[in-house]
């Protein structure tokens, strides 16, 4: 099974990355570009029976640090 | 009296021989090496350091994969029994990352690696790696890294202020860490993690020896300087 863990930092948090994004966007000339944030993408191949509890557990023992992230699993089959 | 330091290496590390010199030439005493493979901690350990570099290549996140080292699992136990441990630059990121510190360190506001001297103000001098200090005074002490902006939520914060719990403060923040701060100490005060490197200033032939008083307040706290 194929899982995305989609890991991005939360509202609120400074993103300094996303901001230099932003600011590179805007000096290539893209115009309303409001804001922009910065995560990351992990996929996982998983054996089938893999429990959603356990994708939890991987997503908050490691994949993502909570104090300042979150994350989304999305199971692609 | 007997007194023994280890010093953590993981695969990355780079100020592990820092350190390990820095123990030495405040208590007179070798350093213990210690590999990040090994499950448990040599016995009767009464000081732990885990040192700067960039362990495991920062891959993750700053000290995601040393926090998860089967040594550091050690280590924490160490902590927990309320051995000292002392994290600096990247070991204060896997101090973070294991829960034995509260909050995270997040890529440097100004996006650039930050690397010279920096001035700081010590914010409690009644710690165990502070008494030699006095509260409000202005040390110097170098920073290296890129990701030592200090994240906490604001009701984290509060608490770790209003314990007391900041050891030190940027009198010029460099990286944006949240209320200045540099340094924070557990709620046992037995762990101490921060950005800045003491290590780098022991003797005056390094630029500064503003970093030797920390190392004393310790040895001395566990009598054995």
């Amino acid at each position: 099974m194929k899982v995305n863990v989609h890991v991005s930092l939360k509202p609120g948090v400074l993103d300094p990355q996303g901001r230099a994004i932003h600011h590179a966007l805007e000096g290539l000339g893209f115009s309303g570009v409001n804001d922009v944030r910065a995560g990351r993408l992990i996929t996982l191949d998983v054996a089938d029976d893999t429990s959603d509890e356990a994708l939890d557990d991987m997503c908050r023992k490691l994949l993502a640090n909570m104090v300042i992230e979150n994350y989304r699993i999305e199971k692609v089959g | 009296m007997s007194f023994t330091a280890g010093v953590i290496t993981f695969p990355g590390s780079n100020c592990d021989r820092d350190m390990a010199v820095a123990i030495e030439a405040v208590s007179g005493k070798p350093a213990t090496r210690i590999w990040h493979g090994d499950a448990a901690l040599p016995a009767g350990l009464d000081f732990i350091a885990v040192p700067g570099g960039f362990s495991y290549g920062d891959y993750l996140r700053s000290g995601a994969m040393a926090a998860n080292s089967p040594i550091m699992r050690a280590v924490a136990d160490a902590a927990n029994r309320g051995v000292p441990v002392l994290g600096v630059c990247n070991g204060f990121q896997v101090l973070t990352e294991t829960g034995l510190l509260p909050g995270a360190l997040m890529r440097n506001a100004g996006i650039h690696f930050v690397c010279r001297e920096v001035p700081l103000i010590v914010g409690n001098d009644s710690s165990l790696f502070t008494s030699k200090y006095s509260a409000g005074q202005e040390i110097v002490i170098p920073v290296a890294h890129h990701d030592g902006n200090y994240y906490a939520d604001d009701e984290t914060l509060d608490r770790i202020e209003g314990d007391g719990r900041v050891a030190f403060r940027y009198a010029q923040n460099p990286n944006g860490s949240a209320r200045d701060i540099a340094g924070v100490l557990n709620a046992g005060g037995n762990v101490l993690g921060m950005m800045p490197h003491p290590e780098r200033m022991i003797e005056t032939a390094q630029g500064g020896d503003d970093g030797r008083a920390l190392f004393e307040s310790v040895f001395e706290g566990l009598s054995i300087a």
